[in-house]
Formats: structure tokens, sequence, C-alpha cells
């Protein structure tokens, strides 16, 4: 086998332009992968992280029906005391769940005692919610992020805080209607204000959970979500999965399902822009197999063609079909060995560059989100044993033409 | 005992709808160590009969006895292996492989066929470098030897497994006088030291002088002494 390798070396050696062009061509395809990867899977990760770990949890529980209508925030669609309890318990019990959150949505009036505006309300328990949510706190850009807030405080948007010419401190009054349809009004200090992302939940105020139980006379246990965060969200699937086989079964009296459970992205239409750069990552991973497949399977072409009379000789000597397939076959895997080698050094050493220099870039109304590309040991070798095995495969048909041929007719080729 | 037997040997090709009648019915027996030409114009057939003494191409019919076993019918697997186990090849173009030394291209049947042991290879390698007079060479590649230097690097190479028969096309025609006469001496030399049996085609009257026994063949066919068709000389 080593002289086997020795032989295809030098005879890629011998023709060293074609060889260096050959593997220009695979690095460039390497490269242009792996950047894509590291950078869209940075900005991928950093949108999901923000829309995780600031708004969303990994996964949330709701009472049947409650997503349907969820624009409303309809508060007769709160889960209850024992199935609260359901929930927790089956949290409880999971090792892979770091924390959860019991949130009350609801919509509110919101009055500075001059102007009137509709809000829509988070009501948190503020330790759940941090431990749940922890960049939450980061997003407040005016006021004390320590502790979040607390009870008879209210965590303001930026838009909202503008609109209604709000500062800080100031007192403004939250007016709901609970489920019975009667209306309270309650008070509240301006603790902070908070930076508006995209997406759901966004442009939500927050207050603590139990003055909103005040505030809509909720006398018992009740919530409109429970928001979970994943120690590792790479454990999303098989934790989404157990709970939804746990939950989802749960049936009522009336033999209709109690819960309804969601992943993060069934959440967040941002899922469809992570989805779209994965397609786009397919493409791209295409793309590179095109590359090279053709290069490959051009220069063994040639190879095979220019050394006609050196198989004619070889085939003559004795060598087995086997072996001279062998010969051609792994001259085309040194070559997409090489070529992805250079490719994933420059790569590498581009990451490192990319993130030295500290690229920023806006996304929606976020500015300045800093680009810090990183590229998984495990991409970096789904995309190295892609090109390799690409090689070979381009590599095997010149490869057979090769140990097929008639010993005669290569011998007489000139 | 021989070690080329051929009896009714004929071999045919076409080409579209034209039959082509490269040897017609041949018979020649060959002893072991013998140093034997064929000689003849050009499309006579030499090159078509040694292809098929060398396993390279079928007889069409006919019978072909080499080195004891009747190689008529061997698939093309079959005369791969058997051409590697027996028969040693020398070319008109020298045909070294250009990325191996001298020294790799004579190991190569050993390693790449045969299979034979490091050490017992370099042994052999070693010998016949000796015996064509390139011990000092071993170390250069093709491309930084003269011509008549790369024949005898390719007598070694077809010498190394100790095959019993060597069978050399033309291996004067790209060799001045001299060269060549010295690469005739170098094989019957090889011949006397392995008895290995040579038989070799040219149309090169100088060369064929040196040949031990010599057949003539004219359209397909073997002349007798006579010059007419359908014998053998020696």
């Amino acid at each position: 086998m080593n002289n086997i390798f020795k032989i295809a070396a030098r005879n890629l050696r011998r023709y060293k332009r074609r060889t260096l062009l050959t593997s220009i061509l695979i690095t460039l395809g390497v490269v242009a992968v792996l950047l894509f990867v590291s950078v869209s899977g940075s900005f991928k990760s950093m949108m999901i992280g923000q829309i995780t770990d600031s708004m969303l949890g990994h996964i949330q529980v709701h009472r049947k029906g409650y997503m349907a209508s969820m624009d409303s925030l309809p508060l007769n669609r709160n889960l209850q005391g024992k199935q609260i309890a359901k929930v927790k318990k089956m949290l409880d019990e999971n090792d892979a769940v770091e924390a959860y959150s019991m949130r009350i949505k609801l919509g509110a009036m919101f009055s500075n005692f001059n102007e009137t505006t509709n809000v829509r309300l988070n009501a948190v328990n503020p330790k759940q919610e941090m431990a749940t949510v922890p960049m939450l706190q980061e997003r407040i850009i005016k006021g004390k992020k320590e502790g979040l807030l607390s009870k008879g405080e209210i965590l303001i948007p930026e838009l909202v805080a503008k609109g209604m010419k709000v500062k800080l401190k100031d007192t403004i009054v939250l007016v709901a209607t609970n489920k019975d349809g009667s209306v309270n009004g309650q008070p509240f200090v301006v603790r902070g204000v908070l930076e508006g992302i995209s997406g759901p939940g966004g442009r939500d105020s927050y207050i603590h959970i139990d003055d909103a139980r005040t505030l809509l006379r909720i006398e018992g246990k009740e919530v409109s979500e429970i928001a979970i965060r994943l120690k590792d969200m790479d454990k999303l699937e098989s934790v989404f999965a157990a709970m939804k086989g746990g939950l989802t079964g749960l049936k009522n009296k009336k033999g209709k399902p109690v819960f309804e459970v969601h992943s993060w992205d069934k959440l967040s239409p941002f899922s469809k822009i992570a989805d779209m750069i994965d397609l786009m990552t397919l493409f791209i991973k295409v793309m590179l197999v095109a590359i090279v497949l053709v290069s490959i399977m051009n220069v063994m072409v040639m190879a095979v063609y220019e050394r006609i009379n050196e198989i004619g000789t070889i085939a003559a000597i004795g060598t087995g079909p086997g072996k001279i397939m062998a010969l051609f076959v792994t001259e085309g895997f040194l070559l997409g060995v090489l070529g992805t080698i250079l490719g994933v050094v420059i790569s590498l050493g581009a990451i490192v560059v990319m993130n030295m220099s500290q690229i920023s870039f806006d996304f929606g109304r976020q500015k300045g989100l800093l680009l810090s590309p990183t590229i998984a040991a495990g991409d970096v070798i789904i995309v190295v044993a892609i090109v390799v095995a690409i090689a070979v495969l381009g590599s095997l048909q010149p490869a057979w033409k090769a140990a097929k041929m008639d010993p005669i007719t290569a011998l007489r080729h000139v | 005992m021989t070690i080329v037997t051929a009896s009714q040997l004929l071999k045919n090709y076409v080409a579209g709808d034209i039959t082509v009648q490269a040897i017609r019915g041949v018979d020649f027996s060959i002893e072991p160590a013998s140093f034997v030409s064929f000689v003849g114009p050009s499309g006579s057939g030499k090159s078509t009969l040694l292809n098929m003494i060398g396993c390279l191409d079928p007889p069409t019919s006919g019978s072909l006895e080499v080195v004891g076993t009747d190689v008529t019918n061997l698939s093309p697997a079959q005369s791969a292996a058997f051409r590697g186990a027996h028969i040693g090849f020398i070319f008109q173009d020298f045909n070294l492989i250009p990325v191996l030394t001298v020294f790799e291209n004579i190991e190569y049947p050993l390693l790449m066929v045969q299979n034979w042991p490091a050490a017992k290879r370099k042994k052999q390698v070693e010998k016949m470098l000796e015996s064509v007079g390139m011990m000092d060479q071993g170390h250069k590649y093709p491309s930084q030897i003269s011509g008549g230097q790369k024949q005898r690097v390719a007598v070694a190479r077809a010498l190394v497994t100790n095959a019993k028969l060597v069978l050399a096309d033309e291996p004067t025609a790209n060799l001045d006088r001299d060269t060549a006469n010295r690469i005739i001496a170098l094989m019957k030399a090889m011949r006397d030291e392995f008895s290995t049996t040579f038989i070799f085609s040219t149309h090169d009257p100088k060369v064929v002088k040196n040949a031990e026994i010599i057949y003539t063949l004219e359209d397909g066919q073997l002349l007798d002494n006579n010059g007419d068709q359908g014998g053998s000389h020696e």
C-alpha cells in the first residue's frame, strides 16, 4: 500500500502545475464552504441565542389552544394549579433542564396620565426569568439591571418609553381586563427601559408575576406559559420529544389534550431564516462537491490519457487490474487530501483573523453586533470527508478505465 | 521439454467487415535457454506472434503452450498473473516508469506483482544491477540515463523475477548500432548466466545475425530454409 501511495505521490509531483492548480481549486472550494459555515453558523447561533436567551427560552409549554389565540393573550387559556404541578414535576425530574420560568402574559392599557397606549406584558418571577432567559438583563439599556425588577416596578420597551415620553422612576398606570371581564388598574414605577429586539415578545413590557395576579385578581396559581431553558441546546430534540410525549398525551375529562409543547423554532419566525441559512450551506456544499468532482475527474482523465503507454507496460509486466485502479484512485485521493488540508489551514487562519478584526454588523434594530465566527470540529470533519470521498469517487471512472485497458492497445499508444 | 510450443496457431483481427489474418496457422517449438529471433518485414506478424506467446493477445485458434501451461484460453486476469509469474518483457521504447528510479524500476515486478519481502528484493535487484553493469546508476531516474542504459535496466527488470522466458519486441530499434550490439550481447550473457529463454523480434539484419535460432515470418506464415511457406528453420 505504501508503494502505491509513493508512486501516486510521485506522479502528482511529476505534473506539478496541474496538481497545484487542481489543489488550489479544491482549496478555494473548501475555504468558501468552511468560511460560509463558520460565519453563517455564528450569525445563526448568535441570533438563536438572542431569541432563546432573552425572550423565548428553548421550549415552552402552554395549555392546548393557547398558541392559536396568542394574539389576544387569552387569560381563559391559562394553565391551572394541577396542570402546573404536573409540568413542574416533569421539569424537576429532567436533568437536562437548567431552569424554567412561569409567566402570565397579558395585554393592558398603559397610561402616563396624559396619554394611553396598548402594551403587551410578561408577568414573571424575576429569579426564574433571569435563570431561564439570562440575556434579558442585558437588554436593559436604562435603569438598574440587578435583580431585574421588584413588585410594583415595570420594565418598558424603548419604543413605549419614547412614544409615551416616560422616564425612569416615573409612575404609570396599567389597566387590564381580567377573564371575568372586570377592569382593574394599578400604578407601577418605571424601573428600566428595554432594548427592543426582533421577534415575538421583543417589544413586551415586564412586571412581577405577583403584581399581575393582583391586577388581574387571580386567586389561585395560574400561568399562561412555562418557558424552559436547557443545559445543552444540542439536547433540544430529545428533551422536546420527552416533554411532548409526556404532556400531549394527557387528556381532560372531555378526552381532549390538555397541553401543547413547542420548541423555540416553532415560536419564532427567525427559525425560517435559520432554515434558509442551512439550505444555503447545503447548496454551497453541493457546489463544493461539483467543483471537486469535475476538477478531479478532469485531472484523472488527463492522467490516464497521458499515461496509456505506462499503463500498458505495467499491465504487460503482470500488474493486476486492482493495483492499476488503486494507483489512480490513490492519486485522486491524495489530490483531494492535499487541497483539503490547505483549505482547512487557510480557513482556520481566516477565522482567527476575522475574530481578531472584530467585525460588527446590524440585525434589525440591533446595531453593532459582533461577528465571532467559529467552526465545530464536526463541521470540519464533515467537509474533509465529503471532499476526500468525492475525490475518490471522481477518480473511480478514469481508474476503472485504466484498469480495464487492453495492454496491447495501450502499448501501441503513442 | 520445450518452453514454447505452438500448433496450428492462427490469429485473425476483425476490422468492420474485414477480417485480417495476422498469423496463419504456424507450428513451432522453442527449447529452454534458446536465443531466438523472429524476423520479417513490417506487418509480417512478428509482434502479433510475440504478443500471443506473451499472453497479451489470445490466439483465434490453434494451441499454444508456454512454460508448460496451455495459455490458449486464459482469461485476462489469468493471463496477467501468468505473465507476472513467468514472462519478462523488453520493449522497443524501453518503457521504464519515469517516476521510479533505476533501482525502483527493476524492483517494480518484485514489489507490485510478486510481493517479495524487502530484504530478498533488495538483494535480487542489486544482483541484477550488477549483472547489467548499472550498479552505480540505481539512484538515477530514467530521464537521467542514456537509451542504452535504459534498455539495460529494461533487461534487468525482465529478468529480476527469474522469468523462464523473456520476450523482446524490437529491443534495438531505438538504439545506435554499437549500443544495439551491446544490448544483444548483454541479453545473450544473461541467457548464459540465468538459462533464460530469449525470444526477440527484429527486422534489422545486422541484429539478426546474433540470434542462434531464427524464424522468418512473412504474411503471417513461417518460411522454411528455402524461403518457402509452411516451415521453419534453425
